[in-house]
C-alpha cells in the first residue's frame, strides 16, 4: 500500500471516472449545515528542521537523574538493544494489519509465536494476537465472560487496579452490565468471605488481579473453586507480567487479561503498550480480536493464517464478538523478541531479582520508626507502606533529592491515607534503595 | 427435496411438528449457501425462546449466521451430535442434523409459516434474483 498523495492529474482522472467535475460534488448529499466551511484549526505545517527542533524541545522535558520508585501498572525493566534492532526492521515497523495472509507470513508467524509464549506464561490454552492494553483486555475478558455465562453481573475486587476498574466501568455503562465491588482484608487480598454463594450464582465472573494493585498475590485457586461451584468464571488480570517468571501461572482462571508492558516495552509516556487475552480453548469462539493460526498449504508446507475471523467485525458487523478489529502487532513483537532473548532461565532470574530487591527495600524502610507494611500478604516487586505522615508532603521533599517516591494511594482509596505504593525492580541498584531509605528517614525526622 | 410435512421460514429454518413438540433445523438451501459448517452454537435446554429471535449461530468457513426461531417455546432438547460433528449439517440438514426441539407455547403459530411448495417457490425466486 502506498501512502503517497494523489497528483492533481490523478485526481482529475478519478473524478472523470465517477462522472463528476470536482471533489466538492461528491459531498452534494451532505446538507450544507453539516459541511465544514473553513479549514480545520490546526497549527501550520512545520519544515523538517523545525520538526527536529520541536522534538528536541519535547525530549528536553524529560527529567534525567531522578530515581523512580513508581510502579502501579507501568514497570521499569532491563531491555536489550537487540529488541529494537529487530523490531525496527521495515518489514515489521510499517506493515499493515495482516488481512491478507498470503503476503503477511512474517507478521503472522511472529503473532503465532507471541500467542504461544502468552499461553505458556499464563497457563492458558489459547491466546489472541493481542489487545490495546491491560485495561481494555480486562474489559473485553469481562464481556467474554458475560457472553459465556449469559449473566449480567460481575464481582470485581477492589484490589484490581483503580484505572482498570474505570475502563471496565466505561465499557459496562451502556451494556447493562452490573459491577459489584468486593472489598479486601488486612492481608491486602480480596475478601473471599464477601463472595457469598447467592452472589456467585448470579455472577458472570469474579475479577481479580495478581499481583494486585497493592502488590499482593491473590489466591486464584481458592477463588476459582468457590466461583466455579456456582457457575461463575474467574477472570484474572495481571499488570506486572514479569511476576510470571517465578509465580505459578493462573491456570485455574478461565480468562486471563494481562498488560504486556513489563515484557520489554519502554514505559514511555504511559503507552502505547500491549494487552494480552488468553483463555480456555472451549471459549475461543467468544474471544475478541484476531487469532493467528498455523496450517499447511496445498503443497504441505507450513503457513500462517488469521483464523476464526468470521467472528470479527469486518465480516460479522454488529454481531461481532468485539469491535476490536486489529491488534498491537509491533508491541506484541517486542514482547516476543524480548522473551526469546531472555529465555526461561533469564525471565526466572529477572523475576527472582525483583523479589530479592523488593524484600531488601521493605527491610530497609521498615527500620525507620513509624514505617511499616500496610498489608501482610505475600508480594512480588511492589508493596504498600504506612507512613507516619502524608505521603504527598513527604514526596515533595524527596523530589528535592531527585527521588520520585511512593504513589499516594489515598487518591484511589480514601480509607488509605498515609499509605504509599512502592515498586523496586531488578533495575534498581542497591545504593539507590539505601539512598531512598536514608532520605525517607531524614524527611520523617525533619518535617518542613 | 424439501419434506412435505415441514414448515419453512424466510430465514431458511424448518420446523417439524409432533404433538406439542417442534423440531427445528436449517434447510438444504441454507447449508449450501453457508458452505462447510465448522461450528454450531445452540441454546441451553430449558431456555425460553421468543418467536423471531436469534437462538444461536451456525459458523461456516465463510461466515457466522444467526439462526432464528420461528415459534415461541421452551427448549427441551439440543442435538448433541452437532457438537463434535457440525459437518452433519451439510450432509443431512433435514434429518440427523436437526438443531433443537422446543415445546410450543402456541401450536397455531406454525400456520403462518410456508409449506414445502411455497418455500420451493420462494428459493426459486431468490435464485432467479441472484442470477439476474
Amino acid at each position: 500500500m502506498r501512502y503517497l498523495p494523489k497528483s492533481p492529474s490523478e485526481r482529475k482522472e478519478m473524478l472523470a471516472a465517477v462522472g463528476v467535475d470536482s471533489a466538492e460534488e461528491l459531498f452534494q448529499r451532505v446538507p450544507q449545515k453539516f459541511r465544514l466551511r473553513e479549514p480545520l484549526a490546526l497549527p501550520r505545517p512545520l519544515s523538517e528542521p523545525e520538526i527536529i527542533e520541536y522534538f528536541k524541545a519535547r525530549a528536553a522535558e524529560n527529567a534525567p537523574g531522578y530515581t523512580s520508585f513508581l510502579g502501579a501498572g507501568v514497570y521499569q525493566h532491563h531491555r536489550s538493544v537487540v529488541t529494537d534492532s529487530i523490531v525496527q526492521r521495515g518489514e515489521f515497523l510499517t506493515s499493515y494489519t495482516p488481512y491478507q495472509a498470503e503476503i503477511s507470513q512474517g507478521t503472522l508467524a511472529a503473532i503465532f509465536e507471541f500467542q504461544t509464549l502468552m499461553c505458556q506464561l499464563t497457563g492458558q490454552e489459547v491466546a489472541n494476537a493481542s489487545m490495546y492494553d491491560g485495561s481494555t483486555a480486562l474489559a473485553e475478558a469481562v464481556l467474554m465472560a458475560e457472553r459465556i455465562t449469559n449473566r449480567k453481573k460481575v464481582l470485581v475486587a477492589r484490589t484490581v487496579h483503580p484505572e482498570y476498574r474505570q475502563v471496565l466501568a466505561t465499557y459496562a455503562k451502556n451494556l447493562g452490565l452490573e459491577i459489584e465491588e468486593v472489598g479486601y482484608t488486612a492481608s491486602g487480598q480480596i475478601d473471599v468471605k464477601q463472595l457469598e454463594k447467592e452472589k456467585l450464582a448470579s455472577a458472570a465472573a469474579v475479577v481479580v488481579q495478581s499481583p494486585n494493585f497493592f502488590g499482593v498475590l491473590e489466591n486464584i485457586d481458592e477463588i476459582a473453586e468457590s466461583a466455579h461451584s456456582e457457575g461463575a468464571l474467574v477472570v484474572t488480570t495481571i499488570a506486572e507480567a514479569v511476576s510470571l517468571g517465578i509465580l505459578r501461572p493462573p491456570s485455574a482462571a478461565d480468562i486471563v487479561a494481562m498488560e504486556g508492558q513489563a515484557l520489554g516495552i519502554s514505559p514511555s509516556y504511559g503507552g502505547p503498550f500491549v494487552g494480552v487475552i488468553a483463555a480456555r480453548e472451549k471459549y475461543v469462539r467468544q474471544m475478541p480480536g484476531r487469532l493467528a493460526g498455523q496450517t499447511t498449504d496445498a503443497a504441505g508446507r507450513r503457513g500462517y493464517v488469521l483464523t476464526l475471523a468470521t467472528r470479527e467485525q469486518h465480516i460479522r458487523r454488529e454481531r461481532a464478538t468485539s469491535n476490536i478489529c486489529t491488534n498491537e502487532a509491533l508491541f506484541a513483537l517486542v514482547a516476543t523478541v524480548h522473551l526469546c532473548l531472555l529465555g526461561k532461565e533469564g525471565l526466572r532470574e529477572m523475576a527472582m531479582q525483583n523479589v530479592a530487591k523488593a524484600q531488601f527495600a521493605i527491610a530497609e524502610l521498615e527500620k525507620i520508626p513509624g514505617v511499616r507494611r500496610a498489608f501482610a500478604g505475600p508480594v512480588f516487586n511492589e508493596f504498600v507502606l504506612e507512613f507516619p505522615r502524608s505521603v504527598k508532603l513527604m514526596n515533595a521533599q524527596l523530589m528535592r533529592e531527585k527521588i520520585i517516591g511512593p504513589l499516594a494511594i489515598g487518591l484511589h482509596y480514601p480509607e488509605l491515607t498515609k499509605r504509599g505504593l512502592l515498586c523496586v525492580t531488578e533495575t534498581m541498584p542497591r545504593p539507590e534503595i539505601e539512598r531512598l531509605a536514608a532520605a525517607v528517614r531524614r524527611v520523617l525526622e525533619n518535617p518542613v | 427435496m424439501y419434506p412435505a410435512g415441514y414448515r419453512y421460514t424466510k430465514d431458511h429454518e424448518w420446523i417439524k411438528i409432533e404433538g406439542s413438540i417442534g423440531t427445528i433445523g436449517i434447510t438444504d438451501y441454507a447449508q449450501h449457501e453457508l458452505g462447510d459448517v465448522v461450528f454450531v452454537e445452540l441454546p441451553k435446554v430449558g431456555a425460553q425462546l421468543e418467536s423471531g429471535k436469534s437462538f444461536g449461530s451456525v459458523e461456516s468457513v465463510k461466515a457466522v449466521s444467526d439462526i432464528f426461531i420461528p415459534v415461541t417455546g421452551e427448549v427441551t432438547e439440543i442435538n448433541s451430535l452437532l457438537v463434535d460433528s457440525p459437518e452433519k449439517i451439510n450432509q443431512d440438514p433435514h434429518g440427523a442434523a436437526w438443531l433443537i426441539k422446543v415445546k410450543l407455547a402456541d401450536p397455531k403459530e406454525v400456520n403462518s409459516l410456508m409449506d414445502a411448495k411455497a418455500y420451493e417457490a420462494y428459493i426459486a425466486e431468490k435464485a432467479q434474483e441472484q442470477g439476474a
